[in-house]
C-alpha cells in the first residue's frame, strides 16, 4: 500500500512539474529566437483512419518548406522553422494543436492549414482574436471566400461550392447542355460531416434551375460501412454519382460500386476523392473512375527535381522517395508554396524580417500567382493562377477532370470555371448569416486599402 | 502527524454534519479554492487555459453528472454525451430564438431540457438493469446523433450542419479572454459540486445509494424505485446538459454533432471508472487523467528534447495511455479517489504506522 501511494505521489508531482515547465521552456525558446526565423505550424494526421491520405499531404508540405531552406536559404534570408502536431483528424485535438503552435517562433505562427473542415469551423472562431490567417486550400467553409466577414480565412483555389458547380457543368456538357439535365438523377454520396455536407446547398440551388433530382446519401464516419448506401443506388439507378469522401471511405465506395455493378465511368469524386490511396485498394475495379483535380495533378515537374536533388538524394526527405509526385503529395507541396509566396509578398511591404500573422494576411490578400511566377517556381502544370483581394479570399478557381486508367491519373482535356452567378449570392447570404450569429461587423475593404 | 483530527470535538449537530468535518480539510479546500480563483488566472498561459483547464473543468462537470447516475444510483449509461448534445443544442436554440435571455438562465433551461430527455431515456431502467440498461442507453446516443444531424431546425438550417455561437455576455460582462472563461467555469463548477455534494448527503442521495446496493431491499424499506431511478436520471442529465452547453459555448464556439459522439460518452465513462465511482472527487481525478494525460504524453518527447517522428509520438501516446489505464485499474480498482483516500489515511498515522 505504501509503495502505491509513493508511486502515485511521484507520478502526480512529475506530471505537475512537466506541465509547469512546458510554458517556461517555450518562453526560453522564444527569447533566444529573436533570430530571423519564420515559424510555420504544421497540423498533420499521420495516424488514424485517414492516415493514408494525411501522410503524403504532410510529406509534401514539409518537403517544400525544407526545400526553401536548403535551396534558397529561407524566404529572402529568413529561415523557415516548423513544428508538426499530430491531431489524428479529430477536431478537439486539432484545436489543441492550434493553441499549442500559435504562439511559437519569434513572431508566432505564420498561417495554419487546418486540414479538416471540422477544425476549420472550430478555429475560424479564434482567428479574430489571435489574428492568424488560416488557409483552407480547396476545403473549409465555402462562404469564407467572403473576406469582409471571414477576415482570416483563405479558401485558396476553390471551395466545395465551386467544385460541385464545376462537376455539374461537366455532367451538363456530357449530356449536351445544362438544360438536358432535366429529369436526370444525380446521387451525392457524402461523408456525414461538415465536409460532406458543404456542397449540398449549391447542388440544391442548381437542381432548382436545371430540374435534376438530387439524391442525398450520407455515409457515417469513417465510411467503411456503405452497404445500405449502395443498395439505394442499385434501386434508384442514378445517372451520376458524386463522391464526397475522404480516406478509406473513397476506396470503399469504389469497391461497393464494383459489387453493385455501378459503372465507375459515371462516378465523379471531388478533388479529395481522387488520389492514389483512394483507387489502388480497389484494384482493377477503379479503372474509369473520375475525379476533379484542382491545384495539383500527379506527376513530377521541375520543383520535384529540386526536391529530389536537395532533399531526398541527401537523405533529408520526408517520407518515401517513390511517393514524391503523388496527388496528395503535390497538393501539400502547393499548399506550402502558396503560404511561402504569401510571406514573400508581405515581405515586400513590411520588410525582410520575420512577420506576424497580421502581416502575412496582407500578403495573402494581395497574392498574385500568375503563370510566369508558376513557371519560375517550377510548378508548371501543377498549379493554376491564384489572385486574391481583401474581398475575395478564394482567388479564383478552375479545375479539370482526371481519370484513373488503372495505373495513373490521366488528366482529361478541358478546364472548367465555376459559374459565380450562382455562387456569389449564396456566399453573400451565408456570410451574412454568420456575421449575424457572431455579431460581427463587416470589414470595410475600401477603407483599409486607403 | 500531518493530518490529525485529535482535539477537534463536535459539540453541535451542525458541526457534526458539515461537509468537511476536519479542520485540515477545510483549510486545504479554502486554500485550493483561493489558489484556483485568485492565483491561477494570473499564472497560467493561454495554452494552459484553452487546451487543458477549460476542457478539464467542463468534463469534470459532465463526469460528476454521470457519476451521480452510475456511481451513486448504480444505473449504467453509455450514452451520456447525448445529454450533453441536448444541452448544447438547447442552449444554442434558446440563445438564437430568445436572444434577450441571460446566459445563466439559458444554462439552467438547457439543463432542464436535457433532464426531461434524460427522464425519457431513463424509463427503461425501471424494467431492465445492468448491461441490458447500458445497451438501452446507447439508444439515446444514436438518437441524438441522428436528430442533430438530420433535423435541420436544430442547427438553424446551417449548410454543413455545424453551428456557431457569439461570444458570451451577461450582465455587461463579456466573457471572451481565456482567464475570464476559466473563472466563469470554475464558479459554475464549484456551485454545481456543492449542490451535488449536498444531494448525495440528503435523502435523495441515500435513496440512490440504497437502490444501487440492493434494489429489492431498498423497495422493502420504502424507497420508490420509480422516484429514485428517475430523479437520478434527471439530475444526471441536467448536469450533463449544462456541461454540454458550456462545452459548446465556452470551449468550442462552433461545433458539429460529432463533438458529442459515442467516443465522448465512453470517455465520460472511463473518467468515472478511473477516477472512482461514487465519489465526486473521483470525477475530478478522472477528468484530469483523461484530458491531461494524452496531451502530456504527446508533448513529452518535445519537452525532454527527444526527437521522435510525430506519427511515432502519436502511436506511443496511445500505447502508454492504454497501459496506464490498465495499470491503475489493476493497482486500485476503486479508482484514483481511493488512492487519495489511502494517502490521507497514511498521512494521519505517519510517522507511527501500525
Amino acid at each position: 500500500m505504501n509503495r502505491k501511494v509513493k508511486f502515485a505521489l511521484l507520478a502526480v508531482s512529475a506530471a505537475i512539474a512537466a506541465i509547469g515547465s512546458a510554458p517556461a521552456l517555450a518562453q526560453a525558446k522564444k527569447a533566444d529566437a529573436q533570430a530571423k526565423e519564420q515559424f510555420f505550424p504544421v497540423l498533420s494526421y499521420r495516424t488514424g483512419v485517414y492516415a493514408p491520405n494525411g501522410v503524403p499531404f504532410a510529406n509534401g508540405y514539409v518537403d517544400y518548406l525544407k526545400l526553401v531552406n536548403a535551396r534558397d536559404g529561407g524566404i529572402n534570408g529568413v529561415k523557415i522553422t516548423y513544428e508538426e502536431c499530430e491531431f489524428n483528424y479529430a477536431t478537439d485535438r486539432g484545436v489543441e494543436c492550434y493553441e499549442r503552435l500559435k504562439g511559437k517562433g519569434p513572431t508566432g505562427a505564420t498561417a495554419f492549414h487546418t486540414l479538416s473542415t471540422g477544425v476549420t469551423f472550430a478555429v475560424t472562431d479564434k482567428t479574430f482574436a489571435d489574428k492568424i490567417p488560416i488557409i483552407t486550400a480547396g476545403y473549409g467553409r465555402a462562404d469564407s471566400a467572403d473576406g469582409t466577414v471571414f477576415g482570416w480565412n483563405f479558401p485558396l483555389g476553390g471551395t466545395y461550392w465551386t467544385s460541385s458547380d464545376m462537376l455539374i457543368q461537366h455532367v451538363g456538357k456530357l449530356e449536351g447542355g445544362l438544360d438536358k439535365l432535366k429529369g436526370k438523377k444525380i446521387a451525392l454520396v457524402y461523408h456525414d460531416s461538415p465536409y460532406g455536407k458543404e456542397p449540398i446547398a449549391l447542388l440544391q440551388e442548381r437542381a432548382k434551375n436545371h430540374g435534376y433530382d438530387l439524391l442525398l446519401l450520407p455515409v457515417t464516419h469513417p465510411g467503411v460501412e456503405q452497404k445500405a448506401t449502395w443498395l439505394q443506388i442499385r434501386q434508384q439507378r442514378p445517372d451520376y454519382v458524386f463522391l464526397w469522401g475522404w480516406g478509406v471511405m473513397n476506396s470503399t465506395a469504389i469497391k461497393e460500386a464494383v459489387a453493385t455493378g455501378y459503372p465507375r465511368e459515371k462516378m465523379y469524386g471531388v478533388w479529395w476523392s481522387g488520389a492514389e490511396p483512394d483507387v489502388t485498394p480497389a484494384g482493377d475495379g477503379a479503372k474509369g473512375y473520375n475525379a476533379l483535380v484542382f491545384l495539383a495533378p500527379s506527376g513530377q515537374g521541375l520543383v520535384h527535381k529540386d526536391i529530389l536533388k536537395h532533399l531526398h538524394d541527401k537523405g533529408q526527405g520526408t517520407g518515401k522517395k517513390e511517393e514524391v509526385g503523388e496527388v496528395l503529395y503535390n497538393r501539400g507541396m502547393t499548399a506550402a508554396m502558396m503560404t511561402v509566396e504569401a510571406v514573400k509578398r508581405a515581405q515586400i511591404k513590411y520588410g525582410k524580417k520575420p512577420l506576424r500573422g497580421e502581416e502575412v494576411r496582407w500578403g495573402l490578400e494581395n497574392l498574385a500567382i500568375d503563370n510566369a511566377l508558376i513557371k519560375k517556381l517550377g510548378f508548371e502544370g501543377f498549379m493554376r493562377p491564384v489572385s486574391t483581394s481583401c474581398v475575395d479570399h478564394e482567388g479564383g478557381s478552375s479545375s479539370s477532370i482526371h481519370t484513373w486508367d488503372g495505373k495513373r491519373w490521366v488528366v482529361q482535356p478541358g478546364i472548367y470555371e465555376p459559374d459565380m452567378t450562382f455562387i456569389k449570392p449564396m456566399i453573400r447570404a451565408s456570410a451574412e448569416k454568420y456575421a449575424a450569429e457572431k455579431k460581427l461587423t463587416r470589414r470595410d475593404c475600401a477603407k483599409e486599402a486607403g | 502527524m500531518f493530518y490529525r483530527e485529535n482535539g477537534q470535538f463536535k459539540s453541535t449537530y451542525a458541526s457534526d454534519q458539515q461537509m468537511l468535518p476536519i479542520l485540515q480539510d477545510r483549510a486545504f479546500m479554502l486554500g485550493l479554492l483561493a489558489f484556483a480563483f485568485v492565483v491561477v488566472p494570473f499564472l497560467a498561459s493561454d495554452y494552459l487555459f484553452l487546451s487543458i483547464l477549460i476542457p478539464f473543468l467542463i468534463l469534470t462537470l459532465a463526469a460528476i453528472g454521470l457519476n451521480l447516475l452510475v456511481g451513486y444510483c448504480g444505473q449504467i449509461s453509455i450514452g451520456h454525451a447525448a445529454f450533453m448534445a441536448v444541452g448544447a443544442y438547447a442552449a444554442y436554440n434558446l440563445v438564437l430564438r430568445v436572444p434577450q435571455l441571460n446566459f445563466l438562465v439559458v444554462l439552467v433551461l438547457a439543463g432542464l431540457i436535457a433532464a426531461a430527455v434524460g427522464i425519457l431515456f431513463g424509463i427503461p431502467s425501471l424494467r431492465i438493469k445492468g448491461l441490458y440498461l447500458a445497451v438501452a442507453t446507447l439508444a439515446a446516443q444514436f438518437f441524438s446523433d441522428w436528430l442533430f444531424a438530420r433535423v435541420k431546425w436544430f442547427t438553424n438550417y446551417a449548410h454543413s450542419g455545424s453551428v456557431q455561437t457569439a461570444p458570451l455576455e451577461m450582465l455587461g460582462w463579456k466573457i471572451d479572454s481565456p482567464a475570464e472563461k476559466y473563472v466563469f467555469l470554475l464558479a459554475v463548477l464549484v456551485v454545481f459540486t456543492l449542490i451535488a455534494k449536498n444531494l448525495v448527503r440528503s435523502h435523495i442521495g441515500r435513496a440512490w445509494m440504497a437502490m444501487r446496493d440492493m434494489d429489492v431491499a431498498a423497495e422493502v424499506i420504502g424507497i420508490r424505485p420509480v422516484y429514485a431511478k428517475l430523479t437520478a436520471f434527471a439530475v444526471s442529465s441536467f448536469y450533463c446538459g449544462v456541461a454540454g452547453a458550456l462545452w459548446g459555448f465556452v470551449h468550442l464556439g462552433a461545433w458539429e454533432p460529432l463533438a458529442f459522439s459515442l467516443t465522448q460518452s465512453l470517455n465520460l465513462l472511463f473518467m468515472i471508472i478511473i477516477g472512482g465511482m461514487g465519489s465526486l472527487l473521483g470525477s475530478y481525478f478522472g477528468a484530469a487523467f483523461i484530458v491531461v494525460l494524452p496531451i502530456l504524453l504527446n508533448q513529452m518527447p518535445g519537452i525532454l528534447g527527444v526527437p521522435i517522428s510525430t506519427a511515432m509520438i502519436s502511436h506511443l501516446e496511445f500505447m502508454i495511455f492504454g497501459a496506464l489505464i490498465v495499470f491503475f485499474l489493476i493497482v486500485e480498482p476503486h479508482g484514483l479517489a481511493r488512492l487519495w483516500a489511502i494517502g490521507k489515511e497514511k498521512l494521519r498515522l505517519w510517522p507511527f504506522p501500525h
